[in-house]
């Protein structure tokens, strides 16, 4: 197991030098224009567009950092030929993948943080105060963490066993897909005969991005169910454990040429 | 228990846009290093000397037999931690200082923190080697370890072989350098177009040819009678280089000594392993058949 923390621990050293947290500069400049923007022009909705923009922005910058790092993760280092130094020792193919995962899982979470605290600090600004609701954010904020879950098990999949580019197209495509989920079930229930079958079974297969996504909702100042945060949880667990057994599966049988 | 050992181990990729057009990539090998041994693996570009490598780290699947190191398969987790291996033009993390690097591999495998320190301070020089044997394996795989050196670093891995042979420990690397390998090598085998061609000891393969022997001395012309003793001349500036049977060393000797000539060297011609090489590259396909 310690093997594991190792790698992750080095995926999480090359994405913080190859400068990867420099987003949060660029995050930082949006968040605060924003803020003061907004303070300027917008009478008792301040609040509302800080909460908005600002986990949007989390959301956004998190996707494009696990896609484009997530992609290369295995095939830069087959490329490269830096695996063959690693599993040429007593590293299990397996511990490579989940290293890699927990590693990329752990930046982004550091990003997360960073960002919400960004948010936060504009929220401040805007409303001199903070409110009871505010801490539904938090739930927002880990939703966006188990989206990057699963985003990051599905970029690190495709990875396995397809080009960089190919994976960002599938791993950028589901993400696009699955922010539609629960429109493409609403489909389904309406469709009839092999159409239905085809909806039903893509709307399953695809994430659920669509349930992890309760931005509107914070931003209203509306509630989090306890129920929904339990579903949540327990989905995006079981959809990114699967899709790294898939990943462990291919890579297990896979040639390094 | 032999340190290295393959039975019948062979690789075939599926190439083609349906993957349905076989390349064969290595045949049948059977091959078994002693160990304590340093055993060179020859064979010109494309032979398969890294593929059988890849095959021996588990970095690429066999398509049929087995390989054992120590006496174990390949696939055990224990195996690993007992050998090291230098892929060829190796690259490295570039985000990672060269300390960073060897104490990441060191993490790896399993270097207790306390040994770690005084062992990658001492090799920061060589990155690439030091990252094969920081863990102090037994057995330690080079794939071209030679490529890309000035000849100071040539040196330096050649010593560092010996070193390793010294040690007791055994060395399997891939060359196609004969020099080297002749020098360092207690056994090699010769390696081409994923067939093994041919295995023995370098003493062995090096050994006086036929009963051959060299004779240099100084003059400006073949003297009269050589000829007749089967002699081959040939003249470079005021010396000539004769090799002729050694059973026709005492008359040629006799012929130097009437005619009043300087005799300079008189030495058994010995084949050399580019000789060897040559031969088993450019024979026909015919498997070699040998066990160890």
């Amino acid at each position: 197991m310690s093997r594991v923390v190792h790698i992750a621990s080095n995926t999480f050293r090359e994405a913080v030098r190859d400068r990867v947290l420099y987003n949060l500069v660029a995050f930082a400049v949006l968040l605060s224009g924003a803020a003061i923007l907004v303070g300027q022009i917008s009478i008792d909705i301040e609040r509302l567009v800080v909460v908005n923009l600002g986990l949007t922005a989390v959301s956004l910058f998190g996707v494009v950092i696990a896609i484009f790092i997530g992609i290369g993760l295995v095939s830069k280092e087959i490329e490269k030929r830096t695996l063959y130094t690693v599993l040429s020792r007593p590293v299990r193919r397996w511990e490579f993948i989940v290293g890699k995962f927990f590693g990329l899982t752990g930046t982004l979470v550091v990003n997360t943080v960073c960002m919400a605290i960004g948010v936060f600090a504009a929220l401040l600004y805007v409303s001199h105060k903070f409110q009871a609701s505010d801490r539904w954010i938090l739930v927002a904020l880990y939703f966006i963490v188990l989206q990057f879950l699963i985003l990051c098990s599905l970029t690190l999949l495709f990875s396995s066993f397809s080009s960089p580019l190919l994976s960002a197209v599938f791993a950028f495509s589901l993400f696009v897909i699955g922010s539609f989920a629960e429109d493409l079930r609403g489909f389904a229930g309406m469709s009839h005969g092999l159409t239905q079958g085809l909806a039903t079974g893509a709307a399953y297969l695809v994430p659920n991005f669509s349930a992890l996504n309760v931005i509107g909702q914070v931003a209203h100042e509306q509630a989090i169910s306890g129920r929904l945060i339990a579903y949540n949880t327990g989905y995006a667990l079981a959809y990114s454990a699967m899709a790294i057994c898939g990943a462990v599966l291919i890579f297990e049988r896979r040639n390094l040429k | 228990m032999f340190a290295i050992e393959t039975i019948n181990l062979e690789k075939t990729y599926a190439v083609g846009f349906w993957r349905k057009k076989p390349r064969v990539a290595l045949r049948p090998l059977n091959l078994a290093v002693e160990e304590g041994e340093v055993f060179g693996f020859l064979g010109p570009n494309g032979a398969g000397k890294t593929t059988t490598l890849k095959l021996l780290m588990g970095l690429v699947l066999p398509t049929g037999g087995t390989a054992r190191i120590l006496g174990k398969s390949i696939n055990e987790a224990e195996v690993k931690a007992q050998i090291g291996f230098l892929p060829e033009q190796p690259y490295f993390y570039d985000y990672l200082t060269a300390k960073e690097l060897l104490e990441y591999y060191a993490r790896l495998s399993g270097v207790e923190p306390k040994e770690r320190t005084g062992k990658i301070d001492a090799m920061l020089q060589r990155v690439g080697l030091a990252q094969a044997i920081l863990h102090d394996p037994k057995v330690v795989f080079l794939d071209e370890p030679m490529s890309g050196l000035d000849p100071t670093g040539r040196r330096e891995v050649r010593d560092l072989m010996e070193e390793l042979k010294q040690q007791g420990k055994t060395v399997f690397f891939s060359t196609h350098i004969l020099s080297d390998a002749e020098a360092l090598c207690d056994r090699v085998a010769v390696i081409h177009r994923g067939e093994l061609r041919g295995i023995g000891r370098v003493a062995e393969l090096t050994a006086s040819v036929a009963g051959k022997v060299e004779m240099i001395w100084n003059g400006n012309a073949v003297p009269a009678g050589f000829s007749g003793l089967g002699a081959e001349c040939h003249i470079s500036g005021d010396t000539i280089r004769a090799a002729l049977p050694e059973a026709q060393q005492e008359a040629a000797l006799e012929i130097l000594r009437r005619e009043r000539l300087r005799l300079i060297s008189l030495t058994p011609v010995r084949s050399s392993l580019e000789e060897y090489y040559l031969q088993k590259v450019n024979s026909a396909a015919k498997p070699a058949g040998v066990a160890q």
